[in-house]
């Protein structure tokens, strides 16, 4: 910082720049995302399997039915609405897509 | 009360609807128009075929039997939905662009069009598919029969409904799934139909539901509270049976026939996908919200005994609300139908295209077979298929009494279908599946799959209950419901976890052992790398857009004037306005096709009109039938190429031949002018004395005998030039005969010497070696004699030096005979040194009279003898050097 490097501190234009612009990065992390989904729903579908069963433990108290639907209903609901928040971002990026042919093509 | 009789017109009445909607949506798809019938809105609605009757009713019942173990059905498809990105999303895009029509032709397709396989996910899933037909058949039944003990009036006999349902089921299916041949399969009216169908299901359940928990049990928190006190009220799930149905679930929803028909056939646009990953998963939310209460109320309501299954319609009933019942029964009979009808078509599509038309193709090998012919003939076929599958079903229905068994049917279903899951995952994912792994792998797993569950739950016993006890031949480990000895597990758990893992080791395993095709190759390349090979699928471009696309295209291939001609012509035919651009109608493309195959070939025709109309990119297979016509192009162009490569060359030899012959007759006008020139000359001056002699009067005779003379100098003249000419005229053609004989070229120098120098008044002194000289010679002695003489006297006649000198010198050059003839004058200038061989060539003035022609004979004596006579330069006065070959001295001896 002391020296004043003119070089050094300003990215050169006529080098490509080794990291994506911001919308390319975000387009990229919405396809990691998605493609996380699934995992996260499974991973909340699979919990039940944790629960007291009834028939197993005589100490545990077993769980409730409507305290086991509301939990499902709930987990169901949320991935629903994780899906539709990703289902406008991608409509959003495609037509974004379209009209600039020339961008990255944002298809993995 | 509602009564049997109102309740067929109901369902009549219903099915009527269904009709209407299903003709109009096809008039409106049919005319290019109806934008809301590709919404994403009817692509979810026609999703949920996933929920049949067996979901529709089923669901309670299995609700009341085992708690929320029913949910199990709807999440597996929510997971694969809400994956659409990876998942889904590839598996459409594949079905769109390499022109899927099914799922086996879909697997078939990746594994390198194998027939084979189709044929093998075909049976597999007509045999998974039938107990399902027969069990939609058995819920319509049912929920008949319950309102036949409602109404003792109706007269109800379930053996004839049954028949009469599965009937007009398959009318229906026949009548809007095959009633034209489209190139992308979809069928825009079945699917609107479907999709009110779902509607009307969602409406039915949630209507009962929302009577049974605000109706009932009087408010949320109370029906929680009844939920809490009933017996299902405690949380109660087998961990292996919660896992392996969310799996088995969604591992169906990809693979079962019809579901691959609506999501993936039926496809109009990749992103209807987005709203479907969440719309459907709601969809599924919602018909399952209301089933634990109304089982818990039915539990509580029904007696004791009375089918679980029914109670979305049995518990409306018995609280006299019949219109409920009724809108239940409608969402019941809703469900059945749309999967009967969509099952059956996509089974149908399945056995004619992989089953009947390669059979009916193998049969007619041989004759012409035009394309219409075939159309009628799919069209049948499917026709056929659909009557039989439905016959299937229904026999299936009767045989198995409509008891117990039909209960689990949905699963076993469900278990079979999903063994084609490994070699669809692998496919899409893997480009090192090979069509081996795919048929061992399937094979391993329908296997499996029947010795596990199908047969052992069949009954009757198939198999014998000693072999479920103590395995077959006694082998213990081999026992169907404990495969190697692990007893235990569920039955349904058991077979999906051997038959899945086995059939996808099995699938790896042969997949890596195995090398495929290189079409084979390819196909997997284009498979798991779709998103790098076809664009994005466009959305619904207008009809005439597309009519432009191909003018524009045919333009290119046909030329503007044709082109417009060929659409004039069709817009004419099509609806008598010749100023607009025809509706691309299959007719219209099916002879676009063939104008343009004339010109282009039939695959690479057929793939341009893909293109454009379908759009649907170009499958291999396409390609190398291009490939193989333009190779058949090529080898024609290159046999034209030859023939024009000989044509020109033999052109150019015919030219060459017209310039000699050009050159030759001007050598000889030439020659003709020379020789009238020369002749002429002494004849000139012969006349004139002759003509002084005979007219003058008083010449002495000193002048007399002076022109006398000269006259006879001319005709000497003459004569020698005649002679000359004879001579080099007989030696030019060839037909000079050669007198061969002994002597040594000391001798024919001598002769040639005294002959040359003989009556001549200044002497030529001429200088020999003669110990050189002594070469034997065979040859024509008098001919080179003349030559000798000939350049003799030359020098004689032409060496200007005050003491002329001839040197001859003979000597031995590289196996040659060469005699240097070389005088003391100045010699022939370099630039007339070309000429003195030419005939009537003379250097400088014709002083010496000669006709020029000496040289020239000379010339061609010497190629006749076989050697040669050429002027060597480099001295300083005239120098010839004739050479002949020793081989003929040689011969000599």
């Amino acid at each position: 910082m002391n020296s004043p490097d003119d070089g050094k501190g300003r990215p050169s234009p006529a080098r490509p720049s080794l990291f994506l612009e911001r919308q390319g990065y975000r387009r990229r992390r919405l396809a990691d995302a998605a493609r996380l989904l699934p995992f996260l729903g499974a991973a909340l579908l699979a919990l039940p399997l944790l629960w007291p069963d009834e028939s197993e433990s005589e100490s545990a108290e077993a769980l409730s039915l409507s305290s086991a639907m509301f939990y499902i209903f709930a987990c169901w609901g949320i991935l629903i609405l994780i899906s539709v928040v990703f289902g406008i971002a991608a409509r959003r990026m495609a037509a974004r897509e379209n009209a600039e042919p020339g961008a990255e093509s944002w298809r993995r | 009360m509602a009564t049997l009789n109102v309740l067929i017109l109901v369902c009549l009445g219903y099915v009527v609807l269904l009709f209407g909607v299903a003709f109009a949506a096809d008039r409106v798809a049919a005319r290019g128009g109806g934008k809301w019938l590709r919404s994403p809105l009817i692509y979810t609605l026609s999703l949920s075929i996933y929920c049949t009757a067996w979901t529709f009713y089923g669901a309670v019942g299995n609700a009341a039997r085992s708690g929320l173990e029913f949910v199990t059905i709807y999440l597996g498809p929510t997971l694969v939905m809400i994956s659409w990105w990876w998942g889904l999303r590839k598996l459409v895009r594949i079905g769109r662009s390499q022109r899927v029509t099914s799922i086996a032709d879909l697997i078939s397709s990746r594994y390198g069009k194998s027939n084979t396989l189709a044929v093998c996910v075909t049976i597999l899933a007509v045999l998974g598919g039938t107990p399902y037909i027969a069990l939609q058949l058995q819920s319509i039944t049912l929920s008949f029969s319950i309102f036949a003990e409602a109404d003792p009036t109706g007269l109800y006999r379930e053996g004839s409904s049954v028949f009469w349902v599965a009937a007009g089921l398959a009318v229906f299916a026949i009548l809007f799934g095959t009633r034209n041949l489209d190139a992308n399969e979809r069928h825009h009216g079945v699917v609107t139909a479907i999709a009110l169908e779902s509607v009307v299901k969602l409406f039915a359940l949630l209507a009962v539901g929302i009577f049974v928990v605000w109706g009932v049990a009087g408010g949320l928190g109370p029906m929680m509270d009844q939920i809490d006190a009933s017996e299902i009220g405690q949380w109660h799930v087998d961990a292996g049976r919660w896992t392996t149905f969310i799996f088995l679930s969604a591992a169906a929803f990809v693979c079962l026939p019809r579901m691959f028909q609506v999501m993936v056939v039926e496809n109009d646009d990749e992103g209807h996908l987005r709203t479907a990953a969440w719309a459907f998963p709601l969809y599924l939310l919602l018909m399952s919200l209301f089933v634990v209460p109304i089982a818990v109320v039915g539990l509580d309501l029904m007696p004791e005994g009375s089918n679980p299954d029914l109670f979305v319609l049995t518990v409306p009933l018995s609280l006299g609300n019949d219109w409920l019942a009724m809108l239940s029964f409608i969402g019941g009979f809703s469900s059945a139908t749309s999967m009967v009808i969509v099952t059956a078509m996509a089974l149908s599509t399945m056995v004619s295209n992989h089953l009947v038309m390669p059979i009916w193709l193998n049969t007619q090998e041989g004759t012409a077979s035009v394309s219409g012919d075939v159309r009628t003939i799919v069209l049948m076929a499917r026709r056929v298929s659909i009557a039989v599958i439905m016959a299937l079903g229904y026999f299936y229905y009767s045989l198995s009494g409509g008891g117990a068994a039909l209960a689990s049917i949905g699963l076993v279903a469900f278990a079979g279908i999903s063994q084609i899951l490994p070699a669809l995952v692998g496919g899409l994912f893997w480009r090192g599946a090979t069509r081996t792994g795919a048929l061992v792998g399937l094979s391993v797993g329908f296997f499996l799959w029947i010795y596990t569950l199908l047969l052992p739950g069949m009954e009757g016993g198939i198999i014998p209950a000693s072999v479920i006890e103590n395995g077959p031949f006694g082998w213990g480990w081999l026992r169907p419901q404990a495969l190697f000895g692990i007893e235990g597990i569920d039955p349904m758990v058991h077979t999906v976890m051997w038959s899945l893992s086995l059939n996808t080791i099995a699938f790896c395993v042969a997949s890596m052992l195995s090398f495929p095709s290189p079409l084979e190759r390819l196909q997997g390349a284009q498979f798991v790398n779709v998103f790098d090979h076809s664009v994005s699928a466009r959305g619904w471009t207008g009809s005439v857009a597309q009519s432009e696309d191909l003018m524009i295209m045919t333009q290119r291939i046909l030329g503007t004037i044709p082109a417009q001609e060929f659409f004039q012509a069709e817009a004419e035919r099509q609806n008598g306005r010749p100023g607009r651009l025809p509706e691309p109608t299959p007719q219209f493309l099916e002879r676009l096709e063939r104008e343009l195959s004339g010109s282009v070939g039939a695959a690479t025709a057929h793939a341009m009109i893909g293109q454009i109309v379908g759009g649907a990119s170009v499958s291999v297979e396409d390609l190398l039938a291009v490939a193989d016509e333009s190779a058949q192009m090529l080898e024609y162009s290159s046999q034209l190429e030859a023939k024009s490569a000989e044509l020109s060359r033999t052109a150019r030899q015919l030219r060459e031949a017209n310039a000699k012959l050009t050159q030759v007759s001007k050598q000889k006008d030439a020659f003709l002018s020379q020789v009238s020139h020369e002749l002429r000359t002494p004849m000139t001056s012969i006349r004139a004395f002759s003509e002084i002699l005979r007219d003058a009067e008083g010449l002495s005779a000193e002048e007399q005998t002076r022109y006398a003379a000269i006259i006879h100098d001319e005709s000497l003249r003459l004569t020698r030039l005649l002679d000359d000419l004879l001579d080099l005229s007989v030696l030019e053609s060839g037909q000079v005969s050669l007198n061969m004989d002994d002597a040594t070229l000391n001798e024919v120098l001598d002769r040639a010497v005294s002959s040359a120098l003989a009556g001549s008044d200044r002497k030529i002194g001429v200088r020999r070696v003669r110990a050189n000289e002594r070469i034997p010679l065979y040859t024509d002695l008098d001919r080179l004699g003349q030559v000798f003489i000939n350049l003799i006297s030359n020098a004689q006649k032409y060496c200007d030096a005050d003491e002329p000198v001839l040197t001859i010198s003979a000597h031995d050059v590289g196996g040659q005979m060469v005699i240097d003839f070389i005088d003391n004058g100045s010699g022939i200038p370099t630039e007339a040194q070309s000429l003195v061989f030419e005939k009537f060539a003379r250097v400088g003035s014709d002083k010496a009279g000669g006709a020029g022609l000496g040289l020239a004979i000379c010339r061609e004596i010497m190629q006749r003898l076989g050697g040669e006579v050429a002027y060597l330069p480099g001295h300083a006065g005239a120098a010839f050097r004739v050479s002949l070959p020793l081989a003929y001295r040689q011969a000599a001896q």
